[in-house]
């Protein structure tokens, strides 16, 4: 019966859908206020509706309903509870109702918090996005009905794909999804420019704090399927230009020029045009990563569910909103007046080449993601593109935007002096290319490149920090008017310098798990020990293992530094029920300074075991990094100036002074 | 600078950054793609020793030796020519006789292939949508449903 009111309060969710698409739009043309305020109200009922349908599917995984098909295919009663609720996710229908549970909370909090936009606007934006709700809930309906019933009922379920049995990755999707579709947000209000006509200062202030919540979503969001890669898969790598997380990458790439250049249109009134773009092509990433993701084009652990039908008719929405967004954009965007123009070495110059860099980095990426599937389907060769391409293309294209952002994020408005601002950072090159000499003295037979690598993160770190210091006077200023300052610091000065330190700290991970891993694979009996990096790493003993739904053999391995044991871990193997699959748990001891990641495998002729040993250095800082780019975005929102709803249009001048 | 020649300015650098990364794509498309083959194939291509491929096919059932400590060897097969494969580490979960599997890595100048990753999947049904789609064109391979 929940079931059935779950499926109802979808057709219900379609059709409030459709209303809260046209009539606010229809009322917008005309001046209609009534039609207008009906904007609000309906995007609140689609919400409930949505809301309903998924507590209902959430309902059914709870009390294991094995008569829903969904459920059965994708859940077992012996499952953990976590791994009950996660299993609403975890496949192809119910994701696709997530998908739109989070559309749905994105459009109420527009209409909650978007108390200070335009009637007009706002009236707008809603309706753009009620029509991609009503898109993806007719795809539901239609095509992936997650509450279809089976008759007659098993009595037990099939158990959801073991590796995804995982803390990270039980949130994984949750957080990927809300930064997907967070750019929903900014594209209904591109959308709702566009045919407005006006781009101005308080139309950027309000597409930024929607802009930095979807890229926060999306920097967690990522990491943790990074993360998860590293400690699951049992490979030791975290990153591996697989196409689903190049899927997700391209909008990241996209969303971070947007954030940048939204910062153009509100101080500047410039870049309006270029933003307007940005804000459809981020979205439109989005709805492509959807689409690889979803459709069974890709064959990896996302892709649920192989039914031609539905990646067709994915793609029919994908056509219809990026074609649709560009058509519009084709005809309006002549319309809306430049802005100001600016002197090639300033903040807006910056930020322009930022746009660029991260432009270009983005459709390296993209070319290297579709390209085997459009040689495939034009000549039927089958190809690769690994690692070895994107490290030639989007490395050297990360390179120069990573090397200039310490001075662009000093160089001011309008016109600015790149020698001052020199002089400002000379203390932080030099701390930089000291560390990078020193570590290349200490590591002589190491690849050059890593030093190198090591000094651009601390480049970017002492350089986000000498900003900071010169801001509040650091040194120059008793240390109590240096407090007072740091207070007074706009937030989002203090989020920029905590994102782009946080960048240089990933930068530092990378570059030395990518050029330092110590990687050791050897057959080890019980009792034996093997060397990796400084550490050495002893089999202890083998047992038997059994969990609540697998069993399984437990490794343990103590772990020295030289004589001394700092450590025991334990790898498993695990054969989960129903089906046997198997999955490998890896041994990890983690330290700031490096990892050590031990894998059992499986048992040689003579009885030992392939053991693989890992030391990964310094690789934690990724996430680390990751965790504080997240914060710093957190930090920005916080910010006075940028709360939701906060700016009135009248209220704004045209150009604000550089602060 | 006038208006003019700061508009150019931005514009030439904005060009220069998009050829850079057209070169760096172009350059990047030729030197570091890998083809991915069945065994016969590489047989009938008549591929040189040393270039860097993708293999794909079923292990040969009864073919996995684990003699060589962390070495294994085993036999690839296409249902009509076979190739073997030696491969250095741990095979991933999922690695089975007669399921599917991927091999990357070079043939050696005694035809050998030489695999330095063996492709983990994640799921026990899995078979590779490269290798389903070759065995298909060859005929040896039927849908299964789980």
């Amino acid at each position: 019966m929940i079931a059935e009111i779950g499926h109802f309060a979808l057709i219900l969710a379609l059709a409030v859908a459709a209303f809260q698409t046209v009539v606010p739009l229809i009322g917008a043309e005309r001046g209609n206020r009534q039609m207008i305020a009906a904007a609000v109200p309906a995007t609140l009922i689609q919400l409930v509706l949505v809301y309903v349908a998924f507590a209902a599917l959430t309902h059914a995984y709870l009390i294991s309903d094995f008569s829903v098909r969904n459920v059965f295919e994708n859940s077992h009663s012996a499952k953990p509870l976590l791994y009950k609720i996660s299993g609403v996710w975890g496949n192809h229908e119910g994701s696709m109702l997530l998908w739109v549970f989070i559309l749905a909370s994105f459009g109420g909090a527009v209409a909650v918090f978007g108390d200070n936009l335009p009637p007009t606007l706002k009236a707008r934006v809603l309706a753009v996005q009620g029509s991609i709700g009503f898109a993806f809930l007719l795809f539901i309906v239609v095509a992936s009905n997650p509450f279809a019933r089976l008759n007659p009922v098993p009595i037990e379920g099939n158990g959801l794909n073991p590796v995804l049995q995982d803390p990270a990755l039980a949130f994984h999707p949750p957080f990927l999804y809300a930064g997907y579709v967070g750019l929903s947000v900014a594209f209904s209000f591109a959308i709702a420019a566009l045919i407005d006509g006006k781009v101005d200062a308080a139309w950027a202030r309000w597409v930024r704090p929607w802009t930095l919540a979807a890229w926060m979503f999306l920097t967690i969001g990522i990491s943790m399927g990074s993360w998860w890669a590293y400690y699951e898969l049992g490979w030791g790598g975290w990153w591996f230009w697989d196409p689903v997380e190049n899927a997700s990458f391209m909008p990241w790439l996209v969303a971070t020029a947007l954030l940048h250049s939204a910062i153009v249109v509100e101080k500047r009134n410039a870049l309006k045009v270029w933003t307007v773009l940005l804000s459809i092509l981020a979205f439109s990433l989005s709805l492509l990563g959807t689409f690889l993701v979803r459709s069974g084009v890709l064959t990896s652990v996302h892709a649920f569910a192989v039914d031609p039908a539905r990646g067709i008719f994915i793609l029919g929405i994908l056509c219809f909103f990026i074609g649709g967004a560009l058509t519009l954009f084709a005809w309006r965007a002549p319309a809306l007046k430049a802005g100001g123009f600016f002197s090639p070495i300033s903040r807006e110059g910056g930020l322009v080449l930022n746009n660029l860099f991260l432009c270009a980095a983005c459709a390296s990426v993209l070319i290297g993601t579709l390209y085997p599937l459009a040689l495939e389907t034009v000549t039927g060769e089958k190809i690769s593109v690994g690692p070895p391409y994107f490290n030639l293309t989007f490395g050297p294209i990360m390179l120069p935007l990573l090397l200039l952002v310490p001075i662009g994020a000093l160089l001011s408005w309008k016109r600015a002096d790149l020698f001052a601002v020199l002089q400002r950072l000379w203390i932080a090159a030099a701390l930089a290319i000291g560390l990078g000499v020193l570590l290349l003295v200490a590591t002589q037979r190491g690849p050059w490149l890593a030093p190198f690598g090591m000094a651009l993160g601390a480049w970017l770190i002492f350089g986000s920090l000498a900003d900071l210091a010169n801001r509040i006077a650091l040194f120059r200023a008793p240390i109590g008017t240096s407090w007072s300052r740091l207070v007074g610091l706009p937030r989002s000065s203090l989020g920029m310098t905590a994102a782009h330190a946080g960048l240089g700290l990933m930068i530092i991970g990378i570059i030395a798990i990518t050029l330092w891993k110590v990687e050791h694979i050897v057959a080890m009996k019980p009792g034996e020990r093997a060397d990796v990096g400084v550490y050495a790493v002893q089999f202890v003993a083998e047992t038997p293992l059994t969990g609540e739904n697998y069993t399984g053999r437990a490794g343990q391995f103590r772990i020295f530094r030289g004589e001394s044991e700092i450590a025991t871990v334990v790898s498993e193997k695990r054969e989960f029920k129903p089906m046997g699959t198997p999955t490998t748990e890896v041994g990890l001891h983690q330290t700031l300074a490096g990892d050590v990641y031990v894998v059992m495998g499986d048992k040689t002729a003579d009885g030992a075991r392939v053991v693989r040993l890992y030391f990964n250095p310094l690789v934690s800082l990724i996430w680390l990094g990751a965790l504080i780019m997240f914060f710093g975005g957190a930090l920005s929102l916080t910010d006075r100036r940028y709360r939701v709803g906060a700016p009135k249009r009248k209220l704004t001048p045209a150009g604000v002074p550089a602060e | 600078m006038t208006r003019k020649q700061k508009r150019l300015s931005v514009i030439v650098g904005g060009l220069a950054i998009l050829g850079l990364a057209a070169g760096l794509v172009l350059y990047a498309l030729r030197d570091s793609i890998v083809f991915f083959y069945t065994p016969s194939e590489i047989s009938e291509k008549n591929v040189q020793p040393g270039t860097r491929l993708r293999l794909g096919g079923l292990v040969e059932k009864g073919s996995i030796s684990k003699a060589g400590g962390t070495t294994v060897t085993f036999v690839v097969t296409d249902m009509i020519k076979t190739l073997n494969v030696s491969y250095t580490g741990q095979l991933p979960d999922l690695f089975r006789e007669e399921q599917g599997v991927v091999a990357e890595g070079v043939l050696d100048a005694s035809g050998a292939f030489i695999a330095d990753t063996v492709l983990a999947k994640h799921d026990e049904n899995y078979m590779p949508k490269d290798v389903a789609d070759k065995l298909k064109e060859k005929g040896v391979w039927q849908e299964s449903k789980p």
